[in-house]
């Protein structure tokens, strides 16, 4: 059996982790953001036997997600419609660039 | 042979003729489906193979893989009809290929590639409370259990995996080093990570999946690298949402 190490050490070590943790944690977070994938570019590695990632086929599909930082879902620029009106990313599915059927 | 051992030994391997009394709906001979069928077969896993493990067919080439898989999937057929779980056995498979054997990081690199697939279909489970750390007394941290997360996997390797696999995923990703690495596959929201171990970080998650107490986890880190750094792994498993459990030892 190997000595544990010193109770002391294992505090400050324990210390650090958690300030650090305080202040990494929200930064790093990430959510779905929908409609902002190129096509082909979608998140989700699900691996063989399932249809996820990679299987958009258009840019920006509404319906096709991606993960990104959180809070820059709805304001992260991305190119108008071919109508001019503004595209925006979403946490929910939308339904604007679908494949056609 | 059984009917049903005779088809299975046709539907792999093309030099074998069609099992005989195949018919189709009107009676004909049914010959022509059949190999249509083994023909289908053999895609479909090749095609399970190459999404599963992409840096492998990267770093061989599309051609090689294809063959790679063809006589992988004749060797060893899916044991699960769950074909995501197929190519458990693939790592230990191309580690005695003896035509790739000049390039004896594959298997490591595909462990780690099968290992994100299993991470990413691992239950799941709510991360620690990081409080726990502060709620426990001082003298009693050292007893402290820790639980990893069902998505949590490690792969050690004698190569440089992480690197090796960033720098065939990654756009400007650096060139791999001549060192060792040891991978922890975490995942922290949806998606499996692949991170770098530091010395030693092995060996206190390999002390942890053990059950041992946070102390001896330490002490044994400690003793097989010296500058291991408890703080950052801490930090890491945190930071990822690999743990889920603590469980104090009760006492003497």
């Amino acid at each position: 059996m190997s000595n544990p190490i010193k109770t002391a050490a294992l505090l400050g070590a324990v210390a650090t982790a958690l300030a650090t943790h305080a202040t990494t944690a929200s930064a790093a977070e990430q959510e779905k953001c929908y409609g902002v994938a190129l096509a082909g570019q979608n998140d989700c590695k699900a691996g063989a036997g399932t249809s996820c990632a990679g299987s958009s086929t258009v840019d920006y599909q509404g319906n096709a997600w991606k993960l990104v930082d959180k809070g820059t879902c709805a304001t992260m620029e991305l190119p108008a419609m071919a109508d001019g009106t503004a595209r925006m990313g979403s946490l929910e599915e939308l339904d604007r660039d679908l494949p056609q059927s | 042979m059984t009917r049903q051992a005779q088809f299975h030994a046709a539907i792999l391997d093309p030099a074998q003729p069609a099992p005989p009394g195949l018919t189709d709906g009107q009676n004909r001979p049914a010959g022509r489906r059949f190999s249509v069928y083994r023909n289908n077969v053999t895609h479909s896993l090749t095609e399970a193979l190459e999404q599963t493990f992409p840096v492998i067919r990267k770093l061989i080439g599309a051609e090689g893989f294809a063959r790679l898989a063809r006589a992988y999937l004749r060797a060893h057929p899916p044991a699960s009809p769950v074909l995501s779980r197929y190519g458990a056995s693939f790592p230990a498979f191309l580690d005695g290929f003896e035509p790739l054997a000049h390039l004896g990081y594959l298997g490591d690199t595909a462990r780690l590639e099968r290992a994100l697939v299993d991470s990413y279909h691992a239950a799941d489970a709510a991360s620690l409370d990081p409080a726990v750390f502060s709620e426990t007394a001082p003298d009693a941290l050292p007893g402290l259990r820790l639980t990893l997360a069902p998505s949590v996997r490690l792969v050690r390797s004698a190569w440089p995996i992480h690197a090796i696999y960033r720098f065939n995923t990654e756009d400007g990703a650096p060139q791999p080093p001549a060192t060792p690495q040891d991978v922890l596959i975490t995942r922290p929201d949806y998606d499996p990570r692949p991170r770098l171990l530091p010395p030693g970080g092995a060996t206190f998650v390999t002390a942890l999946f053990q059950g041992h107490a946070l102390g001896q986890a330490a002490g044994t880190a400690t003793e097989t690298a010296p500058d291991f750094d408890l703080a950052a792994a801490l930090g890491l498993l945190l930071s990822d949402n690999a743990l889920i459990h603590a469980t104090l030892d009760s006492p003497e």
